[in-house]
């Protein structure tokens, strides 16, 4: 399973790639690609959206799903989504959820 | 301190709004990111895991205190309130925006600051021995030649698109507390039998995925050679640098692909072309720039003795401070003073904004209004009256930064590894602050005694884990970290590279791994007076291998 991130061109904000054809904040709302064919419609979306200029450093990454919840498999991806692990009142773990509307970089 | 001129002025100001061009272009959609990402690197802009990163050069190290209350200013209004002092004497911050850029380097730029040449594959920023100009043991201040460095390298056109970064350090004493063997150039000031000033010229040295101890190429380099030799040595590596491979691009493949001699050779050769040209230093150029770094009128203070006899008598930590963290500077009534931005279970490098102000104030009213930034990411108060220590002292204490611990083993360095960069293959930090709370008894670290522990997230070494005493470098092994332990390592005028010990250990078995080598330290040393590095050069791996795996061996 894979879902596909980046960060924001305007801040570098970790943002990934929704269901709703949106780019959130949060990863709760990733799109997640199940086979093939759905990996590589993700990779075309994001190889448009970094032509577009919304985002950069594009990438499709592993994860799982843990009681329904999405969980990227690297532990790199893991702290990219939550924020440094020794400043927990700092980055993503730290804002209230969910909330989040995603900002118009998608489709 | 060194003073823009108005050439440097005009230089800084017009990057700021060439800069402000480009990140506007970008942000337009105007140039594409495989367009802007080497502008923006040649202004310091990364991107890590959560956000853009910025990097600002401290040339040398040397801040004064309106710089630090500026890099105060910028960590509050443009970052989460904190910035992370590296080995290479640069502030990194973790969160502007790429729109606050702009903003962030014409602030820099109204205190003589920039983020010019700390990326890239051209000369990065000069760094120098933390304690010049103070240090009782150094020939002459080796900051004014890193400055002519500097201005000679700034956007030197021939130098701006090398095969890869290059780093120059330079010191200015025997004992070097610049780590010049391990960078690219490595410059020994010294004085030869007729009174003259001149350089020690080392070279191929470097970290990184493959770490090599720098070969002195020169023993004496008149002062007035050095752009001449270091253009010659510029040419030889620009011209027969890899290239092709960025795993072997650095200087110190060349020359270990060459061979010292032939290396030396060649670089003389070019020499030849150059020497005595349009690069000589004019004796009443360098002794201008030297100007710029006279130390302040240190004004006699005699009662400085007296008054640390009794400040030391009234409180014991004060006491430990003194002995830890204060060294004897040139003028004896003065000292300099190691602000220890390792608390025990802190992150190595780290000061809030309110700390590097409250530094900025301490060092105007008891310092001169002089900073230094050290390459084991520790601030410097360089010139400070003895009689003003205990005043200093307090001051630390009320903002955290009084942690007697300089060159103990909780005097950690630590890149931001896993939790920032987006390079790392682990945690550094956590792995620092565990090891930090472990180690927390002061009576126990200053029996250890001298200990550096040094830990890089990947093998790119920032850290510089292979000249930790005990280093340590985190790698992934199946999606998890590991942590591989190189033990006898050494950054100073006895440099070495540590020689790792055997299998890595997973994060939470790390710093009880660490227990156990300084357990086994402990243990064997001759004596007290026996330092770690000593002790392990004496015994080798052999002991330390036997107290971590034995058990393994057996039950296998
Ligand atoms: C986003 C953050 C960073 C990135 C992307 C980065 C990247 C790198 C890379 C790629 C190398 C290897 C160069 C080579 O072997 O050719 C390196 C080396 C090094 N970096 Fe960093 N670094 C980062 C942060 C830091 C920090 C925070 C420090 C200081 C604490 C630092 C200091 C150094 C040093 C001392 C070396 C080894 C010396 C050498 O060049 O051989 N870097 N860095
Ligand atoms: S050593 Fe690796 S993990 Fe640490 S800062 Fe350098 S590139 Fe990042």
């Amino acid at each position: 399973m894979k879902i596909l991130t980046a960060n924001r061109l305007t801040d570098g904000e970790a943002v990934w790639f929704g269901s709703d054809q949106h780019w959130h904040e949060t990863i709760d709302y990733a799109e997640v690609a199940r086979d093939k064919e759905a990996e590589e419609r993700l990779e075309r979306l994001g190889k448009e959206a970094f032509a577009r200029n919304a985002v950069v450093d594009v990438d499709l990454i592993d994860v799982e799903l843990l009681g329904g919840e999405i969980r990227p498999l690297r532990l790199r991806e893991r702290i990219r989504a939550a924020g440094p692990t020794n400043r927990t009142d700092l980055g993503k773990q730290a804002r209230p959820r969910p909330a989040d509307e995603g900002f118009a970089a998608g489709i | 301190m060194y003073r823009y001129d108005e050439f440097d002025h005009s230089f800084v100001q017009a990057r700021v709004a060439q800069f402000r061009d480009q990140v506007d272009r970008r942000l337009a959609g105007e140039i594409t990111e495989d367009q802007f990402r080497p502008l923006r690197l040649m202004n310091g802009v990364y991107l890590q895991l959560h956000a853009y990163m910025l990097r600002v050069a401290i040339p040398y190290g040397t801040l004064s205190s309106k710089q630090m209350r500026m890099l105060a200013h910028i960590a509050r209004t443009y970052d989460k309130g904190y910035g992370h002092f590296t080995t290479r004497q640069n502030i990194q911050y973790n969160w502007p925006a790429l729109s606050d850029m702009p903003a962030i380097l014409a602030d820099l730029a109204s205190v003589e600051m920039h983020a010019i040449q700390t990326s890239g594959n051209c000369i990065r920023n000069v760094t120098a021995d933390h304690f010049a100009g103070a240090a009782a043991d150094e020939v002459a201040d080796p900051r004014p030649y890193a400055e002519i460095l500097r201005q000679w390298s700034s956007v030197h056109p021939e130098f701006s698109y090398l095969p890869r970064k290059f780093k120059i350090a330079v010191t200015g004493a025997e004992r070097d507390r610049a780590a010049i063997q391990t960078h690219d150039i490595g410059l020994h000031l010294k004085k030869n039998e007729k009174g003259e000033f001149g350089f020690a010229v080392w070279v191929g040295g470097g970290q990184g995925r493959t770490p090599i101890i720098a070969k002195k190429i020169r023993d004496f380099l008149p002062e007035e050679h050095l752009l001449s030799y270091t253009t010659a040595i510029m040419r030889v590596y620009n011209l027969h640098g890899r290239r092709d491979n960025k795993y072997k691009a650095r200087i110190k493949i060349l020359v270990h692909e060459t061979g010292t001699e032939e290396f030396a050779r060649q670089v003389e050769a070019e020499w030849a072309t150059l020497k005595d040209g349009a690069l000589t230093l004019p004796e009443a150029d360098i002794r201008a720039i030297e100007a710029y770094f006279a130390p302040p009128a240190l004004v006699a203070r005699p009662e400085g003795d007296e008054s640390v006899k009794l400040a030391r008598l009234d409180s014991r930590s004060f006491g430990e401070w003194l002995d830890q963290n204060v060294v004897t500077h040139k003028h004896p009534d003065y000292a300099a003073v190691t602000i220890s931005l390792k608390g025990i279970g802190e992150v190595p490098g780290d000061a809030s904004d309110a700390q590097m102000d409250a530094v900025a104030d301490i060092a105007e009213a008891f310092g001169f209004g002089e900073i230094r930034v050290s390459h084991e990411q520790n601030l410097i108060l360089p010139h400070v009256a003895r009689a003003d220590l205990k005043a200093v002292y307090d001051r630390l204490v009320e903002i955290g930064f009084a942690t007697a611990n300089s060159n103990l083993i909780t005097d950690i360095i630590a890149c931001p590894g896993l939790d920032y960069c987006a390079l790392a293959n682990a945690r550094s930090i956590s792995v620092a602050q565990d090891i930090s709370l472990r180690f927390a008894s002061l009576e126990r670290q200053r029996d250890i005694g001298e200990l550096k522990l040094k830990i890089s997230g990947c093998i790119n070494a920032c850290g510089h884990h292979h000249v930790g005493h005990i280093g340590i470098l985190g790698v992934e092994k199946k999606g998890a970290e590991l942590y591989q332990v190189t033990l006898g390592g050494s950054g100073d005028e006895n440099a070495s590279i540590g020689e790792i010990i055997g299998r890595g250990f997973g994060p939470d078995e790390i710093t009880d791994a660490i227990e156990k080598i300084v357990d086994t330290y402990l243990a064997h040393r001759r004596d007290p007076s026996e330092k770690f590095l000593d002790a392990y050069r004496r015994l080798g791996p052999a002991p330390f291998k036997e107290a971590l795996y034995a058990s393994e061996a057996k039950a296998a």
